[in-house]
């Protein structure tokens, strides 16, 4: 097997701190890390917390992008720690921060609660004319591929609020529901089995609601997931005019669908797996 | 947690253009809201001096302040805040109505996101400001140099 050779190269670390139980300020604090290709930002992290200074605070979990636990704001630009190659975005120094626009708990972790608040406040589950048919439903709810893809892409948020640390308008308004939740707002609106648009509306055409954002894009252009916040957010508004100029063309949510009560199974056709709803 | 003591890390103002590295679009955005200040506040400023007409004073009088090269100069900046308002309020028309940023799509790496859908439209925009901007500019020279 050929011996592969790693390259270490020592990236200076400058990581934002603040203590609340002795800070007044947040205050930038160097560390020397030794680098070699594939290290993320957060094994730097890692590294510092092992080796330097085990009082840095920081939040993970998966380690893959997927939790949502570790956005920061890297050499300026909020995104995930642990989904980030060092040497991609630095050949001498390294900013860490935490997220903007967020109170800082200590260190580098963000109160991310005003915008969990905030993403229950829209309404984040499927609507239904008879509430009992969220939790035990009584048959299937028939879905198109064509209308899955409405609102596929908005479902990949991991709620890292990266791009509510873009967001300029949170910069200044922060009761503005911000990216995060309105999008999820759109992707329950566009989904053809809810029925819950209306109640949705009453929160995000509010004052602090959709017509806040004016396309800065950040949240869309930071997003580690590719969920295109910005879209979802213009969407949402078109829904909004046209819900309100009386434009919009009537969506009831989808029937249920239930199978043939009687009926004879083709030979050589395997079993299908039990049913998990209607039964 | 509630009386946990935390650090507000909201950017305030500054954040418009600052705090991070950005992208244009954002600068757009903050430019927008400035140019839309100050085409407010000239228009709050040319109701007042108007309405002292009313009051019997008269400020277009030869040689006033009205004739003097820092107010054209200041003339200059509302028009060229006029056309960079006026053609990037169409574009985010456009955007904000939902009609260029595209369909929802499959997020596949490297990930493509309405900001290029949009991309053309607004360099389309920004070229005919800049147009107006130019013809504008050409006039201001012409009265400057007389
Ligand atoms: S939309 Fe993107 S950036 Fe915003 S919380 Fe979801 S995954 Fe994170
Ligand atoms: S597009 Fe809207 S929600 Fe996204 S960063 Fe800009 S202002 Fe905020
Ligand atoms: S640790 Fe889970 S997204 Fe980074």
């Amino acid at each position: 097997m050929p011996e592969t050779t790693k390259m270490t190269k020592d990236i200076t670390f400058h990581v934002r701190r603040y203590d609340p139980m002795k800070d007044k300020e947040p205050y930038m604090q160097s560390f020397q890390v030794p680098v070699t290709p594939g290290m993320v930002v957060l094994d730097g992290l890692h590294h510092i917390k092992e080796n330097l200074d085990p009082t840095l605070a920081l939040r993970y979990s998966c380690r893959m992008g997927v939790c949502g636990s570790c956005g920061m704001l890297l050499n300026g630009t909020p995104t995930l720690a642990c989904n980030t190659q060092i040497l991609d975005i630095a050949t001498t120094d390294l900013t860490v921060a935490p997220l903007p626009n967020f109170h800082i708990i200590k260190d580098l972790v963000p109160d991310l609660m005003p915008m969990l608040e905030k993403h229950r406040a829209i309404h984040p589950y499927i609507h239904r004319e008879k509430p009992e048919e969220l939790n035990d439903t009584t048959g299937e709810h028939y879905q198109t591929p064509e209308q899955l893809e409405h609102y596929l892409q908005f479902t990949y948020c991991i709620k890292c609020g990266c791009c509510m640390a873009g967001c300029p308008t949170l910069a200044t308004d922060s009761e503005y529901l911000g990216p995060q939740p309105l999008t999820q707002a759109y992707r329950y609106n566009a989904d053809t089995r809810d029925g819950g648009r209306a109640a949705r509306n009453e929160v995000t055409g509010d004052t602090h609601g959709a017509f806040r954002c004016h396309y800065a894009g950040e949240c869309s252009r930071v997003c580690p997931k590719g969920v295109d916040p910005a879209k979802a957010v213009q969407l949402l508004k078109r829904q909004l005019v046209f819900d309100y100029l009386h434009l919009a063309q009537k969506q009831t949510p989808c029937e249920l669908l239930h199978g043939p009560a009687k009926g004879e199974k083709m030979p050589n056709i395997p079993t299908a797996p039990a049913r998990t709803a209607g039964v | 947690m509630a009386d946990l003591k935390r650090y507000d890390n909201r950017l305030g103002i500054w954040g418009w253009i600052g705090g991070g590295r950005w992208g244009i679009d954002r600068y757009a955005y903050a430019l927008h809201r400035i140019t839309g200040l100050g085409i407010l506040s000239y228009f709050l400023m040319h109701i007042i001096v108007t309405s002292l007409r009313a009051m019997g004073i008269y400020l277009w009088v030869e040689g006033q302040f009205f004739h003097k090269p820092l107010f054209r100069i200041g003339e200059f900046f509302v028009f060229a805040a006029f056309a960079f308002h006026a053609f990037n309020g169409i574009r985010l028309f456009m955007v904000e109505m939902g009609f260029a940023v595209g369909r929802p799509i499959e997020p596949v790496y490297p990930y493509q996101t309405s900001l290029n859908v949009q991309r053309p439209l607004f360099i389309a925009m920004m070229a005919l400001a800049a147009i107006f901007f130019a013809a504008g500019g050409w006039e201001f020279l012409q009265y400057m140099a007389k």
